[in-house]
């Protein structure tokens, strides 16, 4: 291992003077409790390093020992169901409430392990050892490292097996032998390897109507989410990850607050996924780096994040990352680059900020693995702006890598209408693409009702304009109509509430007969205005109160009434149709 | 390691002293700075060389030579020492007594800059508070460990408010107040007859005994109103997670803080950011802020209530906008509501308690507290809009439906929001109730039909049609 001796030492950021060779971006430790560092600039015999953690008390002198490595993190079946930190190592079992720097990884704990592979097979890399099977989590399979392969000359019996012990010894191309564990280290900066990428025509099915029926993320794909703070960003993000169809969802609380991170700790054993009926817990990793831990760390935490959701998605299985926020990923990156001295790009940001971003959501996709089978990543990013403002750096730059943006509106958020997307500034593109899936849903009329919902909240948009200039009774009953269409597409459809019981989570199946519902009274509305039917009465009608709370009163279990529904709404109709003129406005 | 450290200066920039390296102390150590004026000024160890150190003087530097400038070294990063007995006494902006009494009998040592909850020891705060305020208990419900801040301007009666929510703060049910309460304010950069209105509010109330002040006035040195609430914090930490007490502490004014924060940064020469504050603003006020909460298996709480006056009234700005990135929300106070003498002034549509949800419902408060606060929001949203159509096309130009909202808007300011005594939070409940019965059933969408039976009257049911 090289050593180093710290010449000069301000904050975060340290120079020493190095007896040995030092790689860059090699993760170093600093001083006797071996805070973790990276090297980020070489000079002759002088590094400059990064420190992840609190460095006071630091001096000239302290010693820098270099790991040989760059900034790696363990992989094995011990991460579904914790909570780590930026650098993933693990917050519970502390003895401190508080976190003093100096953080230990994680003590490899015992699996009951059933190989897969026997002594003389050919092991490529990336290949499955074996299964591996804890209390409270889900079974995982055991990976042989993306760069690693061989033939195998032993392997360990099925039965309790500790993370670090070896799981069997492999003969590799040039006659050496490694052994391999049921946990890797990968480098958090460098993508996973992969056999090929494969294209996307299944949406990732998040519960939320807003988002599945009318801005749908492909599984794989990658949705962003700005709002000022207040709109809801961590209430839909946690919407999500509670609701979502992915097999593995790693929760990344970057800078964000300590009791949410509490929140989620405190809710998710309790509840249980919609698909397998296990604890929610056992299929999710959650990364905190709260907005008071070192800030160098939260920068590497978001690395952190997408490189264990790709080591899940590398075992076949479908991962969603959700990232809360990105912002604060920025601003890190900002703050660093500035005790660098680097030169500051737009907003101070340094120039590479772009690139970064791109270089992040690129690791969205949908794979197949080394191993095979299909594999996906799906990224949601939270993107807090300064003041709401969606033209600054973060968000600009976001919205040209993304497919999905859900914009949050903070008129919504201030009447407490929940999710706080705002359907005309948010938007998915290819969406029309998940029209079979919605068929084979069960819902063949999803593209011309999307269609006619989106149109419809446009032109209430600019009606809404128009009636602030010259009244709304003012406008033509026609128009009229359509506030009254929209306004009940927002209410019924668009509002979903998060802390409702039966409305948290809404099938596909359920979205898509409310939405037909909602697109027949359209037409019936539409009819009857036409033959002189005033809107007036089609508000009066008793089937709108109805309509419009059955979201929260209509469960997945019950869509059926959704039909009884209609058949009354349809009976209304037709007896304001034969009630003469019928348009006879009351209380006016 | 204590070590005096004579004539080793070499040079005077701003805050900064620069000393030739003749001790072996570590970053972020404090010192004392002595100047030939015989003054003694807090700093910290900023920066490390091989043969020089930089100091962070945390006073003014003025009046400092090289000559004759003392710098000793007290081998550790900023302590403050605690006891129960800091309850009921006045403290400078660093923690020295200035109420004439003895110094404080530490029991321990704490350094301030405290250490981040490790998130897993959080326990998630749910005791619902009650304060007596419509607009908090029923619209946005405080919870104990929970930070909630005051956004308010110039002029606006934020002090008031403050006062009278740490004077009737206490758990739903209770007559009195909890006996393991205490109160820790922190005054930074505030007008003296600020700091003497907090100090004779909590005295008439009783409450002076189980308070800690803390007090950086206005004309005192702008760069120590950085530490001020980190000894205020630190103060209340003990007392919360040591001492075992339910602490409220109330840091006013966070935008002082936050001005002494760009003064210092610009004078060491960082690359500002927006409207000239640090990039680093948001951790640094996180670091504040963060200290609050609950612990698993720990008896007392801390909760935050701080004041920040918003420049020229604007929520954008950002020493607000990046305060309600951190905080659990955020009561706004209204200019327009006060200039109409509505007391308080809350500004329901921007105010939010994000940990509401945890604290009310039927475990807390009521089953139908969530409901109903859904729903006064949604209705006074459409209020507000109505009230901007009519501005424009006249009352006369509105819709049935419409001028219903209009006087619902304007009975839910002079009834709900505007109030003289404390309300317990069923009179709150009933209040709204009340004021819903003036819309029509179609319009209840929060509600559902046994809510509304049960609360708003059957009398407008089927209303409209």
């Amino acid at each position: 291992m090289s050593r180093a001796s710290i010449r000069w030492i301000s904050g975060p950021v340290l120079r020493a003077t190095a007896s040995g060779p030092f790689a860059m971006r090699e993760a170093v430790h600093v001083g006797d409790a071996r805070l973790l560092g990276e090297v980020v600039r070489i000079d002759g015999d002088e590094i400059v390093v990064q420190v992840y953690e609190d460095t006071t008390g630091f001096r000239p002198g302290t010693a820098v020992v270099g790991t040989g490595a760059p900034l790696s993190i363990p992989l094995g079946p011990g991460l579904l169901g914790n909570i780590f930190d930026g650098l993933l190592r693990p917050l519970a079992g502390a003895a401190s409430a508080f976190v003093h720097p100096g953080m230990r990884r994680a003590e490899p704990r015992a699996f009951a392990f059933v190989p897969r592979i026997a002594v003389g097979d050919v092991v490529p890399p990336g290949a499955i050892l074996g299964e591996a099977t804890g209390e409270g989590i889900r079974p995982q399979a055991c990976l042989a490292p993306p760069d690693v392969g061989g033939v195998a000359l032993s392997v360990a019996p099925a039965g309790e097996l500790r993370e670090d012990a070896t799981a069997c010894t492999l003969r590799l191309a040039d006659g050496s032998t490694r052994e391999l564990s049921l946990a890797h280290s990968w480098p958090v900066r460098v993508p996973r390897p992969v056999a090929r990428r494969v294209s996307s025509l299944t949406p990732l099915v998040t519960g939320q109507r807003v988002i599945d029926s009318l801005f749908p993320v492909a599984l794989g794909g990658k949705a962003a989410v700005p709002g000022g703070f207040g709109t809801g960003k961590t209430v839909l993000l946690e919407a999500l990850a509670k609701g979502c169809n992915a097999d593995v969802i790693v929760y990344l609380g970057c800078g964000e607050r300590g009791n949410e991170m509490a929140g989620v700790l405190d809710e998710f054993p309790g509840l249980t996924d919609p698909r397998t009926g296990r604890p929610l817990m056992e299929r999710t990793v959650i990364i905190a780096n709260t907005s008071n831990m070192p800030v160098a760390a939260r920068e590497a935490s978001i690395y952190s994040a997408i490189t264990v959701a790709e080591y899940f998605r590398d075992q076949g299985l479908g991962v969603a990352l959700m990232a809360d926020s990105t912002s604060r990923w920025a601003e890190a990156l900002r703050e660093v680059s500035g005790r660098f001295g680097e030169l500051p790009g737009e907003g101070g940001y340094p120039a590479y900020l772009s690139s970064r971003i791109a270089d992040f959501y690129e690791r969205a996709a949908v794979v197949e693995p080394l191993c095979g089978g299909t594999g996906s990543v799906t990224v949601i990013g939270a993107i807090s702006p300064p003041s709401g403002d969606f033209s600054e750096p973060v968000t600009s730059h976001t919205k040209r890598y993304v497919k999905a943006f859900w914009a949050l509106d903070v008129k919504r958020a201030q009447a407490r209408f929940y999710p706080a997307i705002h359907p005309l500034q948010s938007y998915a593109e290819g969406a029309e693409a998940f029209a079979p899936w919605w068929t084979a849903e069960g819902n063949s009329e999803w593209t011309a009702l999307r269609r006619r919902f989106l149109t419809l909240l446009d032109e209430e948009a600019r009606l809404e304009r128009m009636a602030r200039i010259i009244g709304k009774d003012a406008l033509p009953v026609r128009q009229q109509l359509t506030l009254l269409c929209a306004s009940l597409v927002n209410e019924a459809f668009l509002r979903q509430s998060a802390l409702s019981e039966i409305d948290r989570v809404c099938t596909p199946a359920r979205q898509g007969a409310m939405m037909r519902v909602l697109g027949r009274f359209i037409e019936l509305a539409e009819r009857a205005v036409a033959s002189g039917t005033h809107p007036d009465a089609i508000a009066a009608l008793a089937c709108l109160r109805p309509l419009q709370r059955m979201g929260e009163e209509i469960g997945d279990g019950e869509v059926g009434r959704i039909a009884a529904l209609q058949a009354d709404m349809e009976r209304e109709f037709a007896s304001l149709a034969t009630r003469e003129g019928g348009g006879d406005a009351p209380d006016r | 390691m204590r070590l005096t450290v004579e004539g080793a200066a070499t040079r005077l920039e701003g805050p900064l002293l620069f000393l030739r390296r003749t001790v072996d102390a570590g970053l972020g150590d404090a010192v004392e700075v002595r100047g030939a004026d015989g003054r003694t000024r807090l700093g910290r160890v900023a920066a490390l060389d091989a043969d020089a150190m930089t100091i962070e003087v945390l006073e003014s530097t003025s009046g400092l030579s090289l000559a004759g400038t003392v710098v000793r070294f007290i081998g550790e990063p900023l302590s403050f020492g605690l006891a129960p007995s800091i309850l009921g006494r006045v403290f400078n902006g660093v923690g020295q007594p200035i109420d004439g009494g003895p110094p404080v009998a530490a029991r321990e040592r704490y350094p301030i800059d405290g250490l981040p909850i490790n998130p897993v020891a959080r326990a998630s705060p749910r005791d619902f508070i009650e304060t007596g305020i419509t607009t908090l208990d029923l619209m946005n419900s405080l919870v104990r460990g929970q930070k909630l801040p005051l956004f308010s301007g110039g002029g606006l009666p934020h002090d008031r408010l403050a006062v009278e929510i740490a004077g009737h703060a206490r758990l739903r049910g209770a007559a009195a107040r909890d006996e393991a309460f205490a109160i820790v304010f922190a005054g930074i950069g505030v007008p003296w007859e600020s700091a003497e209105y907090f100090r004779r509010s909590l005295e008439q109330g009783g409450a002076l005994e189980r308070t800690a002040l803390f007090l950086n006035l206005a004309s005192d040195s702008s760069t120590q109103r950085l530490l001020t609430p980190r000894y205020a914090l630190t103060a209340a930490e003990y007392l919360a997670f040591v001492e075992g007490r339910h602490v409220l502490a109330i840091l006013t004014d966070m935008t002082n803080y936050a001005e002494a924060l760009r003064e210092v940064s610009s004078s060491k020469g960082e690359v500002p950011s927006r409207k000239g504050f640090p990039g680093y603003m948001y951790s640094d006020l996180a670091t504040l802020f963060e200290r609050a909460g609950c612990l698993r298996g720990m008896g007392g709480t801390l909760t935050q209530l701080s004041i920040l006056t918003m420049p020229a009234d604007d929520i954008g700005h950002p020493i607000p906008d990046l305060t309600g990135y951190i905080t659990e929300g955020q009561i706004v106070l209204s200019r327009d509501l006060d200039r109409r003498g509505v007391y308080p002034p809350v500004n329901v549509l921007p105010s939010l308690s994000r940990l509401m949800k945890d604290g009310i419902g039927a475990k807390y408060t009521h089953a139908d507290h969530p409901a109903l606060s859904a729903q006064l929001y949604a209705a006074y949203a459409r209020a507000v809009q109505a009230r901007v159509l009519a501005s424009v096309v006249g009352e006369e130009g509105l819709g049935d439906t419409d001028r219903r909202y209009l006087a619902f808007g304007t009975a839910f300011e002079r009834t709900l929001v505007s109030q003289t005594g404390a309300r317990t939070l069923e009179e709150s409940m009933d209040l709204g109730w009340a004021l819903l019965t003036g819309l029509p059933r179609t319009e209840l969408t929060r509600l559902s039909d046994a809510q509304i039976a049960a609360h708003a009257g059957g009398g407008e049911a089927g209303s409209g049609g």
